[in-house]
C-alpha cells in the first residue's frame, strides 16, 4: 500500500461531482425520512430499503466506472517502480474510504443523531460493510473484463442478482421445499448474499416481536447469539476480502 | 348477628402471651372471635379453620408449611385472613396443596398477605362471595408440572380478585367454572404458563390488569359474556405465546386494552359476536390473527401502530362476516379528500406476505426484502390471494387520542 496513491485517489474522488451528489441525496433522504417519521424504528425501516438498494448499486457501478476511467492512470503507475499489489490495494482503500465517507455523512450521521439505538448502529455498520463489499466486487469485475461497456453491464447484472433475483430464487426454492425442515439451510443460503445478511440483521432489531415466533426464533437463535454474530461478521468481511483477493491475483498477472 | 358481635372475644397469640400457637388459639376460639397473631415464626403443620373467625397478623407473622404441609385450610364460612406471610407449602403431584385453600365456603376475605414459595397460592373450590385483595404471591417454579397456579378457583361464583401481584406460578390467575367474578388491577407477570387462564367461566369482568412476560400470555376458552377492559398485555414473546388467546369465546366485549410487544396480540379461533373496540396494538409481531372460524365480530376504533403484521388470517376465500370499521392503521396509504376524518378508499389490512407466512413460515427470512415489497405492492393493485372482503371501509386518518 502506498500512502501517496491512497491520498491521491481519495482527493480525486472527494472532488468528484458524483460522490458529492450521492452524499447530498443520501443526506436529504435520511433527513427527510427522520423528520417525517416520529417513530424512529419506522424511520429505520424506510431507510433500510434505501441502504439495501442504493448503497450496493452506487458502490458497484461508480467504482467500476471509476476504475475504467483511470485505466491510463493505472497503466502509468504500473510503469513506475511500484509493486502491482500495492497499486491495486491502494486503489481499493481509496475507493472504499470515499464510499464509506459518503455513506457516513449521508446516512450515518443523521441515523446516529435521530435514532441512536442498536437498530441505528446496526444499520450504519451494515451500510459501511455493504459499501466495502460492493467496491470489492467492482474491483473484481473491472479487472476481469477489458471492455468498459461489458464491465459496467456485468456490474449492473451483479447488483440486480444480489438485490432482486437472489431473493426471488430463494422464495421459489422455499415454496418447492416447504415440506422439509429447511430453516437452518435457509440461514446458510442467506450467507451467500451480503444484502440478505444485512437485511436479516436489521430485521432482528426492528421486527423483534415477530421474530420471536417459531421460524423467527430459529433465525434469532443463530443471529442473536454472540457466536452467530461473530460468524456473520466474519462472513461479511470475507465477502469484502475474497473478491479483492482474486482481483489482486488477477491484476498481478494482467497484461495491461 | 348483633348478638354474635357482643360475644366476640379477641385472642392474642404470640411469645409474650399465654396462647403461643395459632393451633391453640383455633381450639379456644368461638364463632365470631378475632385472633390477633403477633410477629413470629409459626411452623405448626396444617391449620384447619372450622370456626367463623378473623385471623389477623400484626407485624407480619410467618406461617411456615416447611415444604410438607398445607399451611391453612378453610372449611367454613365468614373467615378473614389478613396480614400474614405464608410460605413453603408442601408440593404434591396427587393433591393440590395451597398456601390457603378454601374447601367450599362463603364470605371469606384474604387480604394483605405475602405468599412466598408455595405450590398453589390461594385455592378456592366451591366458594362464593369471597374477596382476595392486595396479596403478593411469588413462586419459583422451574417447570410447569412442578408448580401450581397463583390464584386458582374452581366452581365458584361472585369472587372479587383485586390488586394482587402474582409472579412465577404456573398460571397467574386460573378460573374454571367460575361465574360473576371481578378481576381488577392485578399484576401477573413472569408466570410459567398463562398470566390469566379461564375456561367455562361466564359473566366475568377483567379490568385494569397487567399481564406481562408470561410464558404463553393469556388464554381464555369456552366462555360467554366476558368483559375485558383497560387491561395491558405486554411482552408475551414466543412461538406459542399470545397477548390474548381467544378460543370459543362468544358475546363478549374487549375494550380499551393495550397490546404491546407481543409476538401475537390477539389470536382468535372459533370466537363469535365479540366487540373489539378502542384497543391499542403497538409493536406486536402480529396484532391480530383471526381464523376463518370466527364470525360476526366487530373491530372498531382500534389503533394499529408499528406492528410487523396488522391482521393475519388463514382463509382467503369465502365471505368474512367480521366487520372492521373506523380503525386507525399506520400502514394506510389512502387519502381523505372530503376531510371527514376517514380515508376515502378502503384499507386492506392483510398483506400478501402475511398470507405467505401463514403457509410458509420460513419465508419470514425474506421479510422487508425488495422482492417481497414488490409482491405486496402488486397484490395491492390487483388483489388475488388476499381476502377481498376483509377490509376497513372507513379507516381513520389520525391516531385517536386516548
Amino acid at each position: 500500500m502506498n500512502n501517496k496513491i491512497i491520498k491521491y485517489v481519495i482527493t480525486d474522488l472527494l472532488r468528484n461531482r458524483t460522490i458529492l451528489v450521492y452524499t447530498l441525496v443520501l443526506l436529504a433522504l435520511s433527513l427527510s425520512i427522520f423528520m417525517i417519521e416520529d417513530n424512529t424504528d419506522k424511520g429505520i425501516a424506510s431507510l433500510l430499503n434505501i441502504v439495501l438498494f442504493v448503497i450496493p448499486l452506487v458502490s458497484i457501478v461508480f467504482s467500476t466506472i471509476y476504475l475504467y476511467n483511470s485505466s491510463e492512470f493505472i497503466a502509468l503507475l504500473v510503469s513506475q517502480p511500484l509493486k502491482r499489489q500495492t497499486i491495486w490495494l491502494s486503489l481499493f482503500i481509496g475507493l472504499a474510504t470515499a464510499m464509506s465517507l459518503a455513506f457516513l455523512v449521508g446516512v450515518g450521521i443523521p441515523t446516529l443523531l435521530f435514532a441512536p439505538g442498536i437498530s441505528g448502529i446496526t444499520l450504519v455498520i451494515d451500510g459501511l460493510l455493504l459499501s466495502l463489499i460492493f467496491v470489492s466486487i467492482a474491483m473484481w469485475t473491472s479487472v476481469r473484463i477489458r471492455d468498459k461497456a461489458k464491465g459496467i453491464g456485468l456490474a449492473i447484472m451483479l447488483w440486480l442478482y444480489f438485490a432482486l433475483i437472489f431473493d426471488a430464487l430463494l422464495l421459489f426454492a422455499l415454496f418447492q421445499f416447504a415440506d422439509y425442515p429447511i430453516e437452518n439451510l435457509m440461514i446458510a443460503v442467506c450467507m451467500l448474499n451480503p444484502i440478505d445478511i444485512s437485511r436479516i440483521l436489521i430485521l432482528l432489531q426492528i421486527d423483534l416481536s415477530a421474530m420471536m415466533g417459531y421460524t423467527g426464533a430459529i433465525f434469532r437463535n443463530f443471529f442473536g447469539t454472540h457466536s452467530g454474530m461473530i460468524i456473520t461478521f466474519i462472513i461479511m468481511l470475507l465477502w469484502a476480502a475474497i473478491p479483492l483477493y482474486f482481483s489482486t491475483r488477477f491484476f498481478k498477472q494482467k497484461d495491461l | 348477628m348483633v348478638v354474635g358481635i357482643s360475644h366476640a372475644a379477641t385472642i392474642k397469640v404470640g411469645k409474650q402471651y399465654p396462647v403461643t400457637t395459632i393451633q391453640q388459639a383455633l381450639e379456644k376460639a368461638n364463632d365470631g372471635d378475632t385472633l390477633l397473631v403477633y410477629t413470629g415464626h409459626y411452623a405448626e403443620g396444617n391449620l384447619t379453620i372450622e370456626k367463623r373467625i378473623m385471623l389477623i397478623g400484626i407485624d407480619r407473622p410467618i406461617i411456615d408449611g416447611q415444604h410438607k404441609h398445607e399451611p391453612i385450610s378453610i372449611r367454613t364460612d365468614d373467615v378473614t385472613i389478613k396480614g400474614f406471610t405464608i410460605q413453603k407449602s408442601g408440593h404434591s403431584s396427587m393433591a393440590d396443596i395451597a398456601a390457603i385453600k378454601i374447601y367450599s365456603g362463603k364470605n371469606i376475605s384474604i387480604e394483605d398477605n405475602i405468599l412466598d414459595d408455595n405450590f398453589f397460592g390461594i385455592y378456592l373450590q366451591g366458594a362464593s362471595n369471597c374477596r382476595i385483595i392486595n396479596n403478593k404471591l411469588q413462586a419459583y417454579g422451574k417447570a410447569e408440572h412442578l408448580v401450581g397456579n397463583g390464584i386458582h378457583s374452581w366452581k365458584s361464583n361472585n369472587i372479587i380478585i383485586e390488586d394482587n401481584e402474582i409472579i412465577g406460578h404456573r398460571d397467574g390467575v386460573y378460573l374454571e367454572f367460575v361465574t360473576h367474578t371481578r378481576v381488577e388491577r392485578n399484576l401477573s407477570h413472569n408466570n410459567l404458563r398463562y398470566g390469566l387462564h379461564f375456561m367455562f367461566s361466564h359473566d366475568n369482568e377483567y379490568h385494569y390488569n397487567t399481564f406481562r412476560s408470561n410464558g404463553a400470555g393469556v388464554a381464555v376458552m369456552y366462555t360467554q359474556r366476558v368483559r375485558m377492559e383497560h387491561n395491558i398485555f405486554e411482552e408475551n414473546w414466543g412461538d406459542a405465546a399470545y397477548g390474548l388467546l381467544l378460543k370459543d369465546i362468544t358475546d363478549s366485549h374487549i375494550l380499551n386494552n393495550t397490546f404491546v410487544k407481543n409476538t401475537t396480540g390477539i389470536y382468535m379461533e372459533g370466537s363469535n359476536r365479540l366487540q373489539i373496540h378502542q384497543n391499542n396494538f403497538e409493536s406486536n409481531g402480529w396484532a391480530i390473527r383471526i381464523f376463518s372460524s370466527c364470525m360476526n365480530n366487530t373491530l372498531e376504533q382500534n389503533s394499529f401502530v408499528q406492528n410487523t403484521f396488522d391482521i393475519a388470517t388463514n382463509g382467503s376465500s369465502g365471505k368474512t362476516t367480521n366487520i372492521f370499521t373506523g380503525n386507525y392503521w399506520d400502514k394506510y396509504e389512502g387519502y381523505d379528500l372530503d376531510k371527514n376524518g376517514y380515508g376515502d378508499v378502503p384499507h386492506h389490512p392483510v398483506s400478501l406476505f402475511s398470507m405467505l407466512i401463514e403457509r410458509y413460515p420460513t419465508a419470514m427470512i425474506l421479510f422487508r426484502s425488495f422482492m417481497v415489497t414488490l409482491f405486496d405492492r402488486t397484490e395491492k393493485m390487483i388483489p388475488s390471494l388476499t381476502p377481498e372482503n376483509l377490509k376497513d371501509e372507513k379507516p381513520l386518518m389520525k391516531l385517536p387520542t386516548s
